[in-house]
């Protein structure tokens, strides 16, 4: 019953993009003459294969740099947004400590409770060095406001890390906001936009950012590679490396540049800065659709996250009284996540879906759809019919589906938790 | 995670779901026991029901479950594995012959666990309700759960 006949297509459909994406083959044509031709260090200053590559380098750079409004001079290459949020927040808080190494009271850091692990576990892993944090908890509908950053700075905080737009609900934080009061207040001021570049517009000069993460598999580029803006100029933002060598990328990520991914990032930031518009309405039209759709359909469905401050291509649905890895096994022909705890090894439900305080039930509940450059509107319709049996088919086994329809608040039961 | 064909198999085309009436209805009838375990917030609850003949054969299963697809297998399972088998036969199931059966990779092992516990509590139940005397049944293994 599962394989519903709705689908014409055989290959499985991808709403995935906010895992990783397809590579553009115009990035991967890009970058082939990288490999095989131009193969040259960048580092070699004295041949012909060495200036190639460099010339690569810099092309990419200026791409990089136009994407987000920011000056070639202040993108360093990384291998993604890992290492960019590693470098910013741990190089950053070296920097501006206010006491040695090994002492305490070295400063306070402001971040929020459902950034990724990438940016959570450095600040915890300087916690343990020395430095405080605060992790602000979010409101129910995920977004992070400049008055709540406000409200959790202290004298001693020489670091903001708030990201952009959240990986797993697509809630889009008020960071051009939190970047003016950052300036105001003297503070250095991180994003990771990995989820932001590239689908939206971005300038590191108007909206008063001082270190920004980003990633090339998630809009279109190869995977291993990624970009950190780094100011250079009101102020000069310095870093301490964490990777000590050759002295490449300003010294402040030595190691011989990976010049076919770094290519390819970069074209894959042309890319995205001419389609983004046009792609942007796109997504978010079916997007929409997809989620009146099955809001029309589905009864107990629950868009997590704030409705409107939004990405356009993520959407994380609750589907009451299903849990989610059996919603996704219902719907295998859609390549997608889920919140709930059987997807992952912790076995806890999602802590971004816990942090807005959904409850655990939806959060098992939970899918995420995100669409991309190659997401059809027959796609969007297919998935629909496929997420609507599914739901209905594990609702006829749900026990408490039948508890709801007969009133009773599943609430308010107490539960033989194991 | 790669499911097993015979997760994919209940999951697809469960055996026995249901229930003998709403919940009101089966908590009033002394042949029916019922076992609930599990919870929302964990992700997985698992309902049980057992109609028992007076001389304690289990004439009937039904099952709902809200859970994961190795959930809805394990319980689909055990619902086939006791019918028609008497209350103390069927306090002989182990968890692991489920995890056999269904080959659980050792993260779905709770599933089985669970499974193991409806099959527990339902028989309970069903003993407190009809008044069967606890000594005249064989004594209660101990659970192990993995």
């Amino acid at each position: 019953m599962i394989s519903s006949n709705s689908s014409t297509s055989n290959s499985p459909i991808y709403l995935d993009h906010a895992a990783t994406t397809r590579c553009d083959p115009k990035v991967v044509e890009a970058m082939l003459p990288y490999f095989t031709e131009m193969f040259g260090n960048a580092g070699s200053r004295n041949h012909q294969f060495g200036w190639q590559a460099e010339d690569g380098i810099e092309i990419a750079r200026e791409h990089a740099a136009k994407l987000i409004g920011a000056q070639a001079k202040e993108v360093i290459f990384t291998s993604g947004s890992t290492e960019s949020n590693n470098l910013a927040i741990k190089g950053a808080a070296e920097i501006y400590a206010r006491a040695a190494a090994g002492q305490t009271g070295r400063g306070h850091i402001i971040t929020a409770a459902h950034e990724h692990k990438a940016v959570l576990d450095p600040i915890r892993r300087l916690m343990r060095e020395g430095f405080d944090a605060t992790f602000i908890q979010p409101p129910p509908d995920g977004v992070i406001t400049a008055e709540m950053v406000k409200a959790a700075l202290r004298p001693d905080t020489i670091l903001v890390s708030i990201m952009w737009a959240n990986n797993e609900l697509g809630t889009i934080n008020e960071v051009p906001e939190i970047g003016r009061l950052c300036h105001e207040k003297e503070v250095i001021f991180h994003t990771d936009a990995t989820q932001w570049v590239g689908k939206m517009p971005t300038n590191v000069e108007a909206d008063q950012i001082d270190l920004l993460s980003w990633s090339g598999h998630k809009m279109y580029g190869p995977k291993g590679v990624g970009g950190l803006y780094v100011r250079r100029r009101k102020p000069r933002v310095r870093l301490e490396a964490l990777q000590d060598g050759g002295g490449q990328e300003r010294g402040m990520r030595s190691g011989t540049q990976n010049v076919s991914g770094i290519v390819g990032f970069g074209k894959a930031c042309e890319l995205c800065f001419n389609e983004m518009e046009s792609e942007g309405n796109r997504l978010l039209a079916m997007r929409n659709r997809l989620e009146a759709e099955l809001k029309k359909r589905i009864e107990v469905t629950v868009v997590n996250g704030h409705p409107t401050k939004r990405l356009p291509n993520i959407s994380n649905i609750s589907f009451g009284f299903v849990e989610g890895e059996s919603l996704m096994m219902g719907v295998r022909e859609i390549a997608c996540s889920s919140g709930s705890a059987c997807t992952s090894a912790s076995l806890e439900p999602s802590y971004v879906l816990k942090s807005l305080g959904i409850g655990d039930d939806l959060a098992h509940s939970s899918l995420r759809l995100s669409l991309g450059r190659w997401t059809t509107e027959a796609e969007i319709d297919s998935a629909i019919v496929m997420i609507e049996t599914a739901v209905n088919h594990l609702r006829r086994l749900s026990p408490l589906y039948d508890l709801h329809k007969e009133g009773v608040d599943l609430s308010k039961i107490v539960w033989q938790a194991h | 995670m790669a499911y097993s064909n015979k997760v994919i198999e209940h999951y697809e085309n469960p055996r026995n779901v249901g229930a003998f009436g709403t919940s009101k209805e089966v908590a009033a009838r002394k042949d029916i026991g019922i076992g609930i375990v599990g919870a929302p917030e964990c992700g997985d609850v698992m309902q049980l029901q057992i109609k028992v003949s007076e001389q304690g054969i289990i004439e009937d299963a039904k099952f709902k479950c809200f859970g994961c697809g190795s959930a809805i297998a394990s319980s689909s399972l055990a619902t086939e594995w006791i019918k028609g088998k008497t209350v103390d036969e069927a306090l002989t199931i182990r968890n692991t012959q489920i995890v056999e059966e269904l080959s659980l990779p050792p993260v779905k092992i709770h599933c089985s666990v669970l499974a193991e516990d409806s099959i527990r509590s339902a028989i309970e139940d069903w003993k407190k309700k009809s008044g069967a005397s606890p000594a005249s049944q064989s004594p209660m293994p101990v659970t192990q759960h993995a």
